[in-house]
């Protein structure tokens, strides 16, 4: 009951996780859903900064884990929005401070306050993936179209359909219309097929992602942004809203559909 | 002139990388699932076809075995025709090409007629159906 507990994880290091994982969290209470997300990358701490509460932690995930505070004390109330909190993972330690069945008690604490627990999970597939894993309702795979990319998100969700918490959603991030266009990036489809997972976001790659970054507001609250849009998007597909996932690469210019109608005209 | 619009789409357009990178994909990640390099799969399809051809003689020219995907499921497809049978015993001028094997689907009575008329040639599961 309560919370559901997504976990946006990846394999690969670098594919947009942590800028995922603030986005939704955002995006989640933006629309009134009280929501909690864990940074478990215990060591590189990060959702903090990207979220711009870096200034505010006194305790941390491993704090709350051996005792030292309590679980409230440990989440940080966001600065916009009163019903997001962010329990920031430990700097100075490592992933086997905590364990999964850590993770899962922590998260049942939190369950039944809550509508949404993200949890931020770290790169690899060692430890920290397992604590950031454990507790998951729904798994978040976020991939770029790019062969490392898309062959560790393979792995990760062999691994997830290992432990019955499979297959999981993809999010395919950074996704370059032009470069798709030409053939010169793999497509939504191209990854869909290949990994044969649904699809519960593209993410277009947006020049406002990162200002957003540097000065800790995630790009979803920016309404002008294509990347945002999508976050937004995602969000409400966690929710259950059933909105279409549609490839971002169609400008859908003017000549083009002229051109798009006369070609199948003249195919039919 | 549906073509010349394609390539403007980008559509038809010479095929750039990003096929190149799905063909590779699809290729390791075959491998990956089933953590089996390809050369080990070779031994592998090698050794299937020595234990079968122990029994039966093996139409190597036709043998196809391969990894196939079916959503997240890989499986290993194997299609290993036998070879005609023939029956040494009997007269070779009474072969007669497309003959019927084990396994065939039930052939059209005409077929039936025609190995009548051209003597007792058929295999023993032909023989027993009359």
């Amino acid at each position: 009951m309560g919370a559901k507990v997504v976990t946006i994880t990846s394999g690969k290091g670098g594919v947009g996780k942590t800028t995922t994982t603030a986005n939704l969290g955002v995006a989640l209470a933006r629309m009134g859903n009280k929501v909690v997300v864990i940074d478990a990358d215990i060591g590189l701490r990060n959702l903090d900064v990207v979220m711009g509460l870096e200034n505010r932690i006194v305790y941390d995930l491993v704090d709350v884990v051996e005792g030292r505070c309590k679980l409230r004390q440990a989440m940080i109330k966001h600065k916009q929005f009163p019903e997001l909190y962010l329990i920031p993972a430990a700097q100075t330690r490592d992933k086997s401070a905590v364990s999964p069945a850590d993770m899962i008690q922590l998260t049942d604490h939190l369950r039944p306050e809550f509508d949404f627990i993200l949890i931020d999970s770290p790169a690899g597939i060692e430890r920290g993936f397992r604590n950031a894993v454990a507790p998951a309702d729904e798994v978040l795979i976020v991939t770029n179209p790019e062969v490392s990319a898309v062959r560790d998100a393979d792995r990760i969700i062999g691994l997830l359909e290992a432990e019955n918490k499979g297959p999981g959603q993809l999010i395919l991030n950074r996704v370059k219309s032009d470069m798709v266009r030409k053939g010169e990036m793999l497509s939504a489809d191209d990854v869909t097929d290949i990994l044969a997972i649904r699809l519960i976001g593209i993410v277009p790659e947006d020049e406002s992602v990162i200002p957003a970054s540097n000065s800790g507001t995630p790009v979803t609250l920016n309404e002008h942004s294509r990347a945002g849009q999508a976050f937004r998007d995602i969000a409400r597909r966690l929710m259950g809203e059933n909105i279409p996932v549609v490839p971002v690469d169609e400008p859908n210019g003017f000549l083009r559909r002229i051109v798009k109608l006369f070609v199948s005209g003249n195919d039919g | 002139m549906s073509g010349f619009f394609e390539r403007m789409l980008g559509r038809n357009a010479p095929k750039g990388s990003s096929s190149k990178a799905k063909e590779r994909l699809q290729f390791v990640l075959v491998h990956d699932r089933i953590n089996l390099p390809p050369e080990q799969l070779e031994a592998m399809k090698q050794e299937i076809l020595r234990v079968i051809s122990k029994y039966v003689r093996v139409d190597d020219k036709k043998v196809d075995i391969a990894l196939q995907q079916r959503d997240r499921d890989s499986l290993l497809v194997a299609e290993i025709p036998f070879q005609k049978r023939r029956e040494r015993e009997e007269p070779e001028e009474d072969e007669i090409e497309g003959k019927p094997q084990l396994g065939d689907e039930t052939p059209p009575a005409s077929n039936h007629i025609e190995g009548g008329e051209s003597g007792e040639s058929g295999s023993k599961s032909r023989r027993n159906r009359r």
